[in-house]
């Protein structure tokens, strides 16, 4: 179970975070997620390349986070995820 | 208290101290429930001026009348019941007949579509690529776009499908079959019929990500007769106003300035009724239910 969820563990969401955002605090609110919407779609400026490249390496970095849990798991105690 | 007093002096203090702890956090989370409920209940000035601390200050109903008479929190209200109905309907369906389809051990190819659907849970493209195929779908600024994507949550996939596993015996497939049942007719006969406490579990977890949902909406939709009632309570929250051209009467308007608070308390109470009236009635099986997926013996 821990290794699915090792999976997202660089995915807080951006839902609750976006909400408590305001120029005050923008300074340590500023996630993967907040960002890559700001860059994306709220600003004048979208820039879809700039914040598709920061999101599928947020996803590729789940993903070698995932493989290495599995691997873990598999030497440590021979039950692993695949 | 019997069973209290029989336990041993250690087990006594660490239940104290865990009873202590827990209440600390109880009281954390109880505060800001009954600060809204009382802020909903005060006047509009003493919101503002930071009078109410646990009980309302001057109690007046003028919070809830300016909510209820803004013809916004109505067409909102329409809209997240409507894509709370239709959206947990289309995924309990689809999640059940995908389930169903799942468990079987027969299905050619099932090993096959379990890992592709499960490799969505992993790694997926993120904010943008979806929204480009979204819009290159044509489901912007429709209501299709808070039903259809994401009807399969695969965590409720895989709870579904090890239910049906370990619930059903195969031996009720196999007498059915011997009596001539079709498949569809054995799902829609035999299977769903003893997947109640499944289907209400699913019911539960769909419906409140529907109701709470906002994000989807304030992307792809804009136009403000699609709006979930979520989307007018982030305007309020963010901006502390409503938006005044919606409101026709000069005099209202000016009251709305005075009372920008209370408005944002009563909009929430207003949108929390609907979960909370019917929490209670699905409660007895969302205890029984979440475990219900999880290998038994």
């Amino acid at each position: 179970m821990l290794i699915p969820v090792i999976g997202n563990i660089m995915n807080i969401g951006c839902e609750k975070v976006l909400l408590m955002q305001n120029d005050l605090n923008l300074n340590y609110s500023e996630i993967v997620s907040t960002y890559v919407y700001k860059v994306g779609l709220s600003s004048g400026i979208t820039d879809f390349s700039l914040s598709t490249a920061i999101g599928m390496f947020n996803s590729v970095i789940n993903f070698s986070l995932l493989t290495t849990a599995n691997l873990v798991s598999r030497k440590l105690s021979g039950s692993a995820l695949f | 208290m019997q069973a209290f007093k029989n336990q041993s002096y250690r087990d006594k203090v660490f239940y104290i101290i865990i009873l202590v702890i827990l209440s600390l956090f109880f009281l954390a989370v109880l505060y800001p429930c009954i600060f809204v409920v009382s802020a909903s209940f005060s006047s509009g000035t003493a919101v503002q001026a930071g009078k109410v601390v646990l009980w309302p200050v001057d109690v007046s109903l003028e919070g809830y009348r300016t909510v209820l008479n803004t013809p916004d929190v109505w067409t909102g209200y329409a809209n997240s019941i409507f894509y709370t109905v239709v959206g947990t309907l289309i995924n309990v369906c689809m999640t059940m007949v995908a389930a169903y389809c799942l468990s079987r051990n027969d299905l050619p190819g099932g090993n096959g579509l379990m890992l592709l659907f499960t490799f969505t849970m992993f790694f997926s493209g993120g904010l943008i690529p979806t929204y480009i195929v979204i819009r290159q779908l044509g489901m912007i600024n429709t209501r299709w776009v808070l039903l259809l994507p994401g009807a399969i949550g695969v965590y409720n996939l895989i709870v579904a499908r090890t239910f049906i596993r370990n619930s059903i015996p195969l031996e009720l497939l196999e007498a059915s079959q011997i009596d001539g049942c079709s498949d569809i007719k054995y799902f829609l006969r035999v299977v769903l019929p003893l997947s109640k406490a499944i289907v209400a579990v699913m019911v539960l977890f769909y419906g409140v990500g529907h109701w709470n949902a906002y994000f989807s909406a304030m992307i792809y939709l804009h136009r403000k007769e699609l709006y979930p009632l979520t989307l007018f309570l982030r305007q309020i929250l963010m901006s502390s106003q409503i938006d005044p051209g919606t409101v026709q009467d000069p005099e209202m308007q000016q009251r709305l300035q005075e009372m920008v608070g209370v408005i944002k308390y009563a909009l929430i109470m207003v949108s929390m009724i609907p979960v909370l009236v019917v929490y209670p009635f699905v409660q007895r099986y969302f205890v029984t239910g979440v475990m219900i997926g999880s290998v038994k013996g």
